[in-house]
């Protein structure tokens, strides 16, 4: 066990399995950066924010490769790759650019055992970074989790913190089905005990970060920090909250969520995606649908609202969720008094 | 070359069966029977087998919406195919997958395609795990002249070039994507195209099996030895409409008749190895006989066969599930 970033996380889970399995490669923009250069430094970015920095060192072009600038035709070599012998491990860079090449993962990878009557094993992983707060602008910061969870056939992971992020990724790179595994450019730098060690964190399954009586919140990703930062800030004033870190939104943990709304009566999602059709959506609708009975204040969602995001920081700040705005919406579900029946 | 008798034998089969599946195909879809859409082969079943010819069940292909003919020369049995067009449990895809995506990955089958240009990315895919398994294996991807002008198809163009894969483009030039001539839709040419990104051209007459089969094979075996992809360019026209139930008013009267009747792939075999003495007549009609009986059975079988149960919708969306 030791100190380690989200970055070196991710690297070590990389290094592990390609260790371990010499059928994972992985292959992306710069994953190793260089080749072909006049410094002769093949392996000289390790990716554009240094998160696969030394493999092609340790594993060599034959499992590292750089590619074109060119997602369409590399994410679907993956996508084939993955049903014919390989377990490629493919970085999107930014999951904006997702609209280049989204046939190959919607039409394509996420449908083969489907369509092939269950003939094909897809064991393909697409890294992506997503998020704001970079003052990125609106083609390099969107939370795009919702469009995949939406694809039958695809599991979406969302870490929100490093050991999440080890244990998650080396879930996914040992699944057999097409996994979109997300990580918040926000939080490369972020560190905590992470085991040297190989381990697995199943999907599906949720980690309660806080556990109250007064509410539930539900948050995805970097938005589990923001939530444990109000619920502590909340515990203070004397209101509890149950923090629930779904880890995957695909598969989604509907018990967990409905077990811990059954005790705690309220409930608040926050998702850093866009408002409309998103996580927070879904999860409403589940609670809305199978708990009724148990809700003693209306559902509220903290999202940014629905708009691109914005360049300029003063902008970004406001579109993004924040502890203050969790908090707020905490408070106002303790507050909600029903209507006196006419 | 000389073709030795069981592969002229074995091709000659392959195409005579496609024929006579996509004819069939074509009566029995209009009574309305068979669901979804259909997109037949006819007219080009020299190139697919031309080119499987050449290819073993551990090498890769990736088919189109067109996509029977490469099934059946990659090995796929009729009865599950036809099971599968019917919608079928018994089908090749447990009636899942339908006319647009019949695989068997067994066989190295990647698939028919429903999304025009969605071959060839995969193929490039496939084309990487035979190199890094270092199994020897080479990936084929079909696609038409229609594909030839999507986006995919060129960027695996270059990726194959780059990552100098064992990879081979199958251009199957039909003169039309749908409706459109490919006169009017696709500028240069597919050989400049193909030196564009520094990978060999190879061309031939596509309804003559001896000129594919010599072509593919010199991209094939180009591509085998770890020289990197090679793109051969095949002139051929289709009989039929881009989907069962065009009328084909975009193409003039009698074209297709004069096709047929000059063109035919089938009858273009019989005569050069009868009249060289390769093969005889007789061992033909014994094919054409054996073929016809085989594709009456299967439309027999599958017509019987059991449709998919309630459960099946909610498999194998995942592995676990």
């Amino acid at each position: 066990m030791s100190k380690k970033s989200f970055r070196q996380a991710i690297n070590e889970a990389l290094r592990q399995e390609m260790r371990r399995d010499p059928r994972v490669i992985l292959m992306g923009e710069d994953v190793a950066g260089g080749q072909g250069g006049s410094a002769d430094n093949p392996d000289a970015w390790g990716g554009v924010l240094g998160v696969t920095k030394g493999l092609y060192t340790e594993f060599g072009a034959e499992r590292v490769f750089d590619t074109p600038i060119s997602e369409a035709s590399y994410i679907g070599a993956a996508a084939g790759a993955a049903a014919t012998g390989l377990r490629p491990v493919a970085e999107l860079m930014f999951v904006d650019f997702i609209g280049s090449c989204l046939d190959q993962v919607m039409n394509q990878a996420a449908k083969f055992r489907y369509m092939f009557g269950g003939k094909a094993r897809t064991p393909l992983v697409i890294r992506a970074m997503y998020g704001a707060g970079f003052s990125a602008a609106a083609q390099h910061s969107q939370a795009l989790y919702p469009l995949f969870t939406h694809i039958p056939g695809l599991k979406v992971v969302i870490p929100s913190s490093p050991y999440e992020a080890k244990g998650l990724l080396i879930e996914a790179i040992r699944d057999d089905d097409p996994v979109i595994f997300l990580e918040n450019k926000v939080m490369y730098d972020d560190e905590e005990d992470v085991p040297d060690d190989s381990y697995t964190i199943p999907f599906g399954e949720a980690n309660l970060t806080r556990e109250g009586d007064d509410v539930t919140i539900v948050a995805f990703g970097r938005m589990v920090n923001f939530a444990n930062q109000a619920a502590d800030r909340l515990e203070k004033e004397g209101i509890t909250c149950t923090v629930i870190d779904p880890r995957t939104t695909s598969p989604l943990d509907t018990g967990t969520i409905l077990d811990c709304v059954a005790e705690t009566g309220r409930l608040v999602i926050v998702d850093e995606s866009s408002p409309r059709c998103n996580m927070a959506t879904d999860v409403a609708a589940l609670v809305a649908e199978e708990a009724f009975d148990a809700l003693k204040a209306p559902i509220r969602r903290v999202t940014p609202p629905h708009t691109p995001v914005p360049f300029a920081s003063v902008l970004e700040n406001l579109y993004m969720p924040d502890p203050a705005r969790i908090e707020a919406a905490v408070k106002s579900v303790m507050g909600y008094k029903a209507k006196q029946e006419a | 070359m000389q073709i030795p008798r069981e592969v002229l034998l074995r091709s000659y089969r392959a195409m005579r069966t496609i024929r006579d599946f996509e004819e069939r195909l074509h009566v029995e879809f209009a009574t309305g029977e068979i669901p979804g859409f259909v997109h037949l082969y006819c007219g080009e079943e020299a190139s697919g087998v031309g080119v499987c010819s050449h290819l073993k069940d551990t090498d890769t292909i990736a088919s189109t919406h067109r996509g029977h003919g490469h099934c059946i020369a990659k090995g796929v049995g009729v009865d599950g195919m036809m099971a599968e067009i019917y919608g079928r449990s018994t089908g090749v895809c447990r009636g899942k997958g339908g006319s647009m995506h019949i695989a068997d990955l067994s066989l190295g089958m990647l698939g028919a395609n429903g999304i025009v240009g969605g071959g060839p990315p995969l193929i490039c895919g496939a084309a990487l795990s035979h190199k890094v398994l270092k199994d020897g294996g080479v990936a084929v991807a079909f696609y038409g002249d229609g594909a030839s002008n999507e986006g995919t198809t060129l960027e695996s163009l270059n990726l194959a070039s780059v990552w100098n894969l064992p990879a081979v483009f199958v251009v199957e030039d039909n003169g039309y994507g749908e409706a459109t001539a490919s006169s009017y839709a696709c500028a240069g040419t597919q050989k400049d195209r193909a030196a564009g990104f520094g990978i060999p051209y190879f061309e031939c007459d596509g309804t003559d099996f001896f000129a594919v089969h010599e072509t593919a094979g010199e991209a094939i075996a180009h591509a085998r030895a770890g020289k990197g992809p090679a793109m051969v360019h095949v002139h051929l026209s289709r009989w039929y409409g881009h989907f069962e139930g065009d009328a084909m008013t975009y193409r003039a009267n009698g074209e297709v008749a004069k096709e047929r009747a000059e063109q035919d792939c089938l009858k273009k075999f019989r005569e050069k190895v009868t009249e060289i003495s390769l093969l005889d007549s007789a061992s033909l009609d014994e094919i054409d006989a054996s073929v016809r009986d085989e594709i009456e059975q299967a439309v027999i079988k599958a017509k019987a066969a059991p449709l998919p149960e309630p459960e099946a919708l909610m498999q194998d969306v995942y592995v676990s599930y």
